[in-house]
């Protein structure tokens, strides 16, 4: 269905090619999906195959690629829209019309579809993705959930055989990520649609997937194959597999379901263990204190009544659905938004009474859009800005920035720089004032595994100096990992507070895969597990 | 209690009819018309009524979508073009003669710039006139308003003839970009307070204006892939010249009816400029729309139907016109005098066909509800 024949691509400007000599072919109905680090070039592999890459960004391709039986060489992007359904990752960044109903028939208006054969198709694809109560809402009035299955079905009418998705879960909290994965997996087993999606939460498709393809991104050949003979030579895995790799299971599981049901014998080992303790509650002085918080857009309550402390040296994560009131909170914190009602003081003072200069040495915010952090050209003059702008000693961001991530080429424009590397400039910018209160916005976002690795340790280094994080986050595993306490925020008001272990572990959505296969002891995650098992084998050895 | 009980019955039979979308274009022409009529008088207390109609029928007809509670920032629009226009009249106008209110110290220009005069004596005439004349604008502005609340932008788009369609599509996708460099603009001010940087001064602009071009521009290339991905922009049936040709001919046409109708309604306009053209534009456009039509590759999802209520709804606009059109014509005060000032009087013809504009009101389909308030529940603003 898919062929890419030789494939290679250099963007304009740069060195190095993105694709090496790609060579694959996606069946018919195959549900497959793509791997690979963070700018290893997924997205170019899949803008590729509708042709967007090279005729919406340049550069040179060389090679063929092949979509039901057409090159993308010979016809544009709009000839291939009968075949090939293209959604991007924010789905709103491409929405035409306003009202849902609209949405879903713009591109059969386009390709002249007769009236009647229109109406029924979406009708059909209004209850195949369950989007029949939401016909005649205003797309900016839906969630992201929502929006990214409006997104899907509105390719989806043309009737394409093919479906490319980018990502389409990396802006969504748990449940709406369900939601469209569900919809999904509909897709390929009831219409027989070829899928080929790229993801970052591994966890969540790659059950789901017939093949995968493993782009390494430093040159070497792309691998396709079987999933689970695939990823077990891959360095991005999903958890269960790093677990099935630790305890040797063969073959190696893909879900939840099948690593419970080979892991009786590794939960016989661990049971005289103990999962390690939550850490003690940071004892530390209160740095930041919000009592009776209230927040509200027009006629919308953001926060209604939120009370919350954070103490010197503690990790708190910040939980809830998308549009809970965790950016509002933030934004109060460091002062973008003065109270309605309530108090907001962190280290003794009331951030939005405070001019810029004094707030960034309390507090600091590096927001979800990272890169909006950033304006100037190469990472060296960010620094020395950052440097001018908190009056701070020359090289002073620099050296806070070689902490962080060491190895980073000055003379780089931040927008080169991978998802992981500008995640560690804009927080090296916000560091170097030496805030007491760090605040980050969803910073796993985009994140592949490695570099969440790196995140975390990051984190644990800001707790260890006497730093206190507060993190907003969907991402359950780094949670697990790093947060000594987990807020959850829902309708704006505060629905649970404490231990991070407790709060995550048993909530169906939130809980990490590891605690859910080795449920009902609290194990978080693989570095837990192979802690305790080394203490095991230690005496023997 | 027979009469209260038919009545009720009346009122449910009302709220029975089925809700539907009126036909965009109508609204459009009971807009266009009630701005038409606004523009031949100056008297207040016929503006006033046409913006008390336009009002009432978009409170009673307007749907509960975010862009149908734009008709207020319209109406504060008008507000500010009739302050703009009476404090212009005050520092830059004409000198007339009448009450002197106070005085403005003037300022003699140099000769190169002889006839311009600043300040002066302010008399109670001038302003009255002024207001008057920033008063119609504000009615005009306030009936396109009522008309983009009443159906949003992209519904009118729809019902426009496919040979308009892609620059339609065009011109939408532009309108985009301003709502979206105010929310750029905005993420830039917030992260430079971020960055501890001081607010205010034209280096934060010039430092500011940059990443937010940048980042609208990105977002527009990204919905041009999204739409080019979608198919828009196929080529149909007919030639790229045919279709170019079509095109030139549509926007010749829309050219000459413009200018016919401005001809129309402007009394003093040389008559060679008032029927002429607009019976040559209407052929054009005619001419445009049958050579489109043939072998057009674009259908329409849902067309919307051109019903009594649309008829109703357009030809109460026009009444609206016409009342106005034939009191001017039979030499009604249209324009109430202001030397010597005198109190204005509602004239009762246009008086009444402006209230007969109210009908859609009552006669034009409930829309269907789409989104009630409580529904909107994650416009969290980004950091």
């Amino acid at each position: 269905m898919i062929r890419f024949d030789h494939v290679s691509f250099t963007y304009p400007d740069a060195d190095v090619p993105t694709l090496i000599d790609v060579d694959f072919i996606v069946p018919e109905g195959e549900l497959c999906l793509v791997v690979g680090e963070t700018g290893s070039g997924k997205s170019t592999l899949l803008r590729a195959v509708n042709g967007l890459v090279p005729r919406f960004s340049g550069g040179l391709l060389t090679g063929v690629v092949t979509v039901g039986g057409r090159s993308t060489a010979q016809v544009p992007p709009r000839e291939l829209a009968d075949v090939v359904g293209m959604v991007g990752q924010d789905p709103a960044a491409g929405f035409v019309t306003d009202v849902v109903e609209d949405e879903l028939a713009h591109v059969m208006e386009n390709l002249g579809v007769a009236p009647d054969v229109m109406r029924r198709r979406v009708e059909d694809v209004l209850d195949l993705l369950g989007l029949h109560e939401l016909r005649n809402r205003p797309l900016s009035t839906l969630s992201g959930g929502q929006q990214q299955r409006v997104a899907i079905g509105s390719v989806l009418t043309a009737g394409p055989r093919v479906l490319v998705l980018d990502e389409p879960t990396s802006a969504l909290d748990p449940a709406a990520a369900e939601e469209v994965l569900a919809a999904v997996t509909r897709l390929v087993h009831d219409l027989g649609i070829t899928v080929l999606v790229a993801e970052h939460r591994l966890e969540r498709v790659v059950q789901y997937a017939d093949s995968v393809v493993f782009v390494p991104g430093d040159g070497s050949p792309v691998v396709i194959g079987d999933p689970s003979a695939v990823l077990s030579g891959s360095p991005v895995v999903p958890p269960v597999i790093e677990l099935g790799r630790l305890a040797g299971w063969s073959p190696m599981p893909l879900s939840v379901r099948d690593a419970r049901r080979a892991s009786a014998p590794l939960r016989e080992r661990l049971a005289p263990l103990r999962p390690p303790q939550p850490a003690e509650a940071a004892a530390g002085d209160l740095v930041a204190q919000v009592s009776g918080l209230q927040a509200t857009y027009g006629s919308l309550t953001a926060l209604s009544g939120v009370n919350l402390e954070v103490r010197a040296g503690e990790v708190v994560a910040l939980m809830g659905r998308n549009g809970a009131g965790k950016s509002t909170l933030l934004n109060h914190l460091v002062g973008l938004r003065a109270p309605q009602r309530g108090t907001v003081r962190v280290c003794g003072a009331e951030p939005h009474r405070q001019s810029a200069r004094d707030v960034i040495r309390s507090v600091g915010l590096v927001p979800q859009d990272n890169g909006v952090l950033l304006y100037h050209d190469t990472v060296a003059a960010e620094c020395v800005a950052a440097d001018r702008d908190g009056d701070l000693a020359a090289g002073t961001t620099r050296a806070v920035l070689d902490r962080l991530v060491p190895g980073i080429d000055q003379r780089s424009h931040p927008r080169d720089l991978s998802e992981g590397q500008r995640l560690a400039l804009a927080l090296a910018i916000v560091l170097g004032a030496e805030p007491a209160l760090v605040l980050l916005d969803e910073p796993t976002r985009g994140l592949d595994y490695a570099a969440k690795q790196r995140l975390i340790a990051m984190l644990q280094m800001l707790a260890s100096e006497g730093r206190s994080v507060l993190l907003a986050t969907h991402d359950v595993e780094v949670v697990a990992s790093v947060a000594h306490r987990a807020i959850v925020l829902a309708e704006g008001e505060v629905v649970a507070d404490g231990v991070a272990r407790d709060v995550v572990v048993h909530s169906p959505v939130f809980a990490p895969q590891i605690a859910k296969v080795l449920a009902p002891e609290t194990w978080m995650n693989v570095d837990e597990v192979r802690a305790a098992l080394a203490t095991l084998e230690g005496p023997s050895q | 209690m027979t009469v209260l009980h038919q009545q009720s019955a009346a009122r449910r039979r009302r709220e029975a009819r089925p809700r539907r979308m009126l036909h965009p274009g109508a609204w459009w022409i009971w807009a266009t018309t009630l701005a038409a009529a606004a523009l031949r008088t100056t008297n207040p207390l016929l503006l006033g009524l046409i913006v008390a109609v336009v009002a009432f029928v978009v409170a009673s007809r307007r749907t509960d979508a975010p862009w149908s509670r734009s008709f207020g920032s319209f109406l504060r629009i008008g507000a500010f073009v009739i302050t703009i226009r009476v404090v212009f009249q005050m520092l830059f106008g004409v000198r007339l003669d009448g009450t002197t209110l106070f005085t403005l110290p003037s300022v003699t220009l140099p000769s190169w710039a002889a006839g311009v005069s600043l300040g002066g004596p302010v008399t109670l005439e001038a302003l009255v006139g002024a207001a008057y004349q920033g008063l119609r604008l504000a009615v005009v502005i306030a009936c396109f308003g009522a008309a983009s609340s009443l159906c949003s932008p992209y519904r009118m788009l729809r019902a426009l003839p496919s040979a308009l369609y892609e620059a339609g599509v065009a011109i939408t996708v532009a309108l985009t970009f301003a709502p979206q460099a105010m929310i750029a603009s905005r993420q830039v001010r917030d992260a430079r307070r971020l960055r501890g940087r001081a607010e205010r001064g034209p280096r934060a602009w010039v430092g500011s204006a940059m990443p937010v071009l940048e980042g609208a521009l990105e977002r527009s290339v990204a919905l041009a892939a999204s739409m080019d991905a979608r198919g828009y922009g196929r080529r149909g049936a007919i030639s790229v010249r045919t279709r170019r040709g079509v095109s030139m001919l549509m926007l010749i046409g829309l050219g000459a009816v413009a200018v016919g109708s401005y001809g129309l309604l402007d009394e003093s306009a040389p008559s060679i400029l008032r029927m002429p053209p607009f019976a040559f534009g209407a052929v054009a456009l005619a001419l445009a729309l049958y050579l489109s039509g043939r072998g057009a590759e674009r259908t329409r999802y849902r067309a919307d139907r051109w019903l009594a209520p649309e008829w109703l709804v357009s030809l109460s606009g026009l009444a609206a016109l016409g009342a106005m059109v034939v009191a001017g014509r039979h030499g009604a005060a249209l324009d109430p005098s202001i030397y010597p000032l005198a109190v204005p009087a509602l004239v009762p013809v246009p008086a009444i066909g402006i209230a007969v504009a109210m009908l859609p009101a009552w006669c034009a389909p409930r829309p269907p509800a789409l989104a009630s308030l409580e529904t909107i529940t994650h416009f969290e603003v980004a950091a």
